[in-house]
């Protein structure tokens, strides 16, 4: 893996400065007096669909067995139930455990409201690549929640429009630009695809690949790195697109979106391993016509990719059977059947890597059905996953990225204003709380 | 009060008291603690110490009116709460026009399907408002509305209703159609309480229908106008989720769109309950003042010119 070096360095970066969250953590945790002394039940806060049956095979059996009974309460995801874990950490009444997506948990490490559950997993690491691994335990000695899923970025394009228009596969971003010029020549009418602003997902996880580390830590400050180099180029990219009016600036999951996708109006999307379930929905006629490859490179030859998407089972410092959590949390996101489960319930893509070529991953989505390669692609692509590096209020950053890039890509502006805008709200409000940061 | 005389009539004075316990108790508890406690939150921030990790990193502390200074000088907050007055300019006076209009004729005597034509005015006050709002949303986006289909098919100009000035007609509309039916009703009630004498003695003196109707009906509903009048400032200046679902469908609409939006935001999206909280108690000051403001010239200009 050419990217490990790379991984390594964040991950001391930010070992240093995590160090004192590990010992403060363990001495608050060493509460956790339970040994499976009585039946225990235990309450698990989750945004995923069909949860409850894959949870209902623990219940039926280790669960029975152990006498740990887990009862799913569905929430919504994404920052509403950050702000809704902390609101009840504060009153001491979080769940035992929680589905928490990977950028939210320094947020949330942060106010202590995750426990460290090193000892109870230290079996399941092997189980995952280094580079997901790395962000549960914020890199250091703690493990503060068990990966479940991961949404490595890939291209997704239309072949049968790509070989009438004669276009190819782009394999850097300025073939990219180019192929979006050549059909917007050939087909004044389409457009290759989008640049929306209403998911900052999809922007950080094009940051990644270029190699922006949007949070770091030195000499014991925060450094933010929004307004990167790496960043800023990916901004001017899609900035220059929109504004020479390559590629369309309107935002994705509308019903506009849906019809351009559905008609061959859009005939590409940048998206993850995700894609086919949402294009099942929003593009139903075009079903088997999509094909998939690896992302457009910044370089020739290169090989890596963002990731969009994707989350992990914690325990909270509030449970009072931490250890039978763990114990649940560990089996949910390593056990076969478990994994095969959740593919078929919930329809994730389990950050696991045995699970990625096994199961329901053999054959490939049904909307990709001639695709038959597309999982075994898909395990090479999360491969090459470039590493990420969270910071404690990536929500902040998320919400001043729609309003600054919305109002960038309505007016047709430039995108790096655009991106030291986010930049400042992201500093401004650390300073604001008062945390130490470089300027 | 002398001692002997003490016991027995204080148990019935003290029954009134009895009775207004589960009222005080619920407004204790569903009211006033809740927006003690926002205002005890406004006046509090998170302090965080050095990197903000570790257990003990985060501190509430005492900050004084720091919040509310932030949120007074708060450009988008500002922006915000003009975008809400001119919303409001466009909603109240067509609202309200438009309800007193299709009252009026209801009420008179020539109409034919009264009933039928009432409940269809009323229905969409019975839609949901973020219902109304994907509806319209819809309706708005010119790759699936039928309305764009209809111009494209006769060369019309098809103009952009999510953006720019035209955005706040496609939120006005909202409104407008999910308020009229409940304002008419209203206004229409009070109109049937008009005794008929007065309309007969006004035939008498010779007056049209036109006569009676600015003459007689529009004052008489006056009361009526003035609260209607007053529960449309309180809405418009609480407006939230005709904004909020028609967000996804535009880059136009930001998160901070409405005053209320941007306490959403600071809430749910920074997670800065006390910023929030802030905004909130000032939306409900500015929102008190100015209904306070609209009954007192109201019942002013009542005392000044008697109903006849």
């Amino acid at each position: 893996m050419p990217y490990t070096k790379h991984r390594r360095l964040v991950a001391s970066a930010v070992v240093v400065a995590l160090g004192a969250t590990a010992l403060a953590a363990c001495d608050s945790s060493d509460d956790q007096g339970d040994v499976q002394s009585g039946p225990v039940s235990l309450t698990y806060w989750s945004w995923a669909p069909g949860m409850e049956k894959v949870v209902d095979l623990w219940n039926k059996g280790l669960g029975k067995k152990n006498r740990i009974a887990v009862t799913v309460k569905k929430q919504a995801s994404g920052d509403t139930l950050v702000t809704k874990i902390l609101t009840a950490h504060k009153a001491g009444k979080a769940p035992d455990l929680i589905q928490a997506e990977y950028q939210a948990l320094p947020t949330l490490v942060s106010n202590g409201a995750l426990a460290d559950i090193a000892k109870n997993v230290s079996d399941v690491k092997q189980k995952f690549t280094d580079g997901v691994w790395q962000q549960t335990t914020l890199g250091t000695d703690a493990v503060y929640a068990i990966p479940q899923d991961i949404g490595p970025m890939m291209f997704y394009y239309r072949a049968d429009l790509f070989r009438q228009y004669g276009l190819s596969v782009p394999a850097t971003w300025d073939d990219f630009a180019q192929t979006a010029r050549a059909l917007r020549q050939k087909a004044p009418d389409k457009t290759l695809t989008t640049f929306s602003a209403n998911d900052s997902g999809l922007f950080a996880g094009l940051a990644q690949q270029a190699g922006a580390r949007w949070w770091t830590i030195s000499a014991d400050k925060w450094k933010v790195g929004i307004d990167d180099a790496a960043t800023q180029r990916v901004a001017k990219f899609w900035g220059d697109l929109v504004q020479e009016g390559a590629i369309d600036n309107q935002p994705m999951y509308t019903p506009a979106w849906n019809k351009a996708l559905n008609t061959g109006k859009q005939i590409a999307w940048v998206s993850a391993v995700w894609a086919p379930g949402t294009l099942t929905t929003a593009a139903p006629a075009t079903k088997g016509k999509w094909a998939m490859a690896p992302l457009p490179q910044w370089s020739k030859g290169e090989e890596r990719t963002g990731s969009w998407g994707g989350s992990s089972t914690a325990v909270t410092t509030d449970s009072k059977h931490k250890d039978a959590a763990a114990k649940f949390a560990a089996w949910l996101n390593t056990d076969a059947e478990a994994l095969n489960a959740l593919a078929k319930q919930s329809g994730i893509y389990p950050a696991a890597t045995s699970a990625q070529l096994s199961g329901a991953f053999q054959n490939p989505p049904d909307f990709f059905a001639n695709h038959t390669d597309f999982y075994s692609k898909a395990a090479d692509i999360a491969e090459t996953t470039a590493p990420s590096a969270w910071g404690p209020n990536v929500n902040v950053a998320y919400t001043s990225f729609k309003d600054a890039f919305g109002a960038a890509a309505k007016d047709k502006s430039d995108f790096r204003a655009a991106l030291r805008r986010m930049q400042a709200d992201t500093v401004a409000d650390m300073k604001k709380q008062g945390f130490e940061v470089a300027s | 009060m002398t001692a002997s005389s003490h016991r027995r009539p204080d148990t019935t004075r003290s029954a009134p008291f009895f009775f207004l316990l589960p009222a005080t108790l619920l407004f204790i508890l569903f009211l006033a603690l809740p927006i003690g406690y926002a205002v005890w939150l406004s006046f509090h921030k998170v302090h965080v110490h050095g990197l903000g990790l570790g257990t003990h990193a985060r501190s509430e502390v005492w900050a004084g009116l720091a919040n509310y200074a932030d949120a007074l000088t708060d450009r988008e907050l500002l922006h915000g709460a003009m975008r809400v007055v001119g919303y409001g300019c466009i909603v109240v006076p067509v609202m309200l026009g438009l309800a007193l209009l299709l009252a009026m004729m209801l009420d008179t005597e020539r109409v034919r399907l009264a009933p039928f034509t009432r409940l269809a005015i009323f229905l969409p006050y019975a839609i949901p408002g973020v219902v109304a709002a994907l509806l319209w949303g819809f309706l708005y986006l010119p790759d699936v509305s039928p309305f764009y289909y209809v111009l494209e098919k006769l060369n019309l100009p098809q103009p952009d209703l999510l953006d720019g000035g035209p955005l706040y007609l496609a939120l006005s509309n909202i409104a407008v159609w999910g308020g009229t039916g409940f304002n008419m009703i209203v206004i229409y009630t009070s109109l049937q309480a008009i005794p008929a004498e007065v309309y007969e003695a006004a035939k008498l003196d010779g007056a049209t229908p036109l006569q009676i109707a600015l003459r007689i009906k529009i004052p008489m509903v006056a009361p009526s106008l003035v609260l209607t009048f007053f529960f449309s400032i309180i809405a418009t200046l609480q407006v939230f989720s005709e904004p909020t679902t028609l967000k996804p469908l535009t880059n136009s609409v930001s998160t901070t769109w409405s005053p209320l939006m941007k306490v959403y935001r600071d809430a749910f999206g920074s997670g800065d309950l006390y910023a929030a909280a802030a905004e909130a108690v000032l939306i409900a000051i500015a929102t008190l003042l100015l209904s306070f403001g609209v009954l007192r010239t109201a019942s002013r200009r009542n005392r000044q010119e008697p109903t006849p």
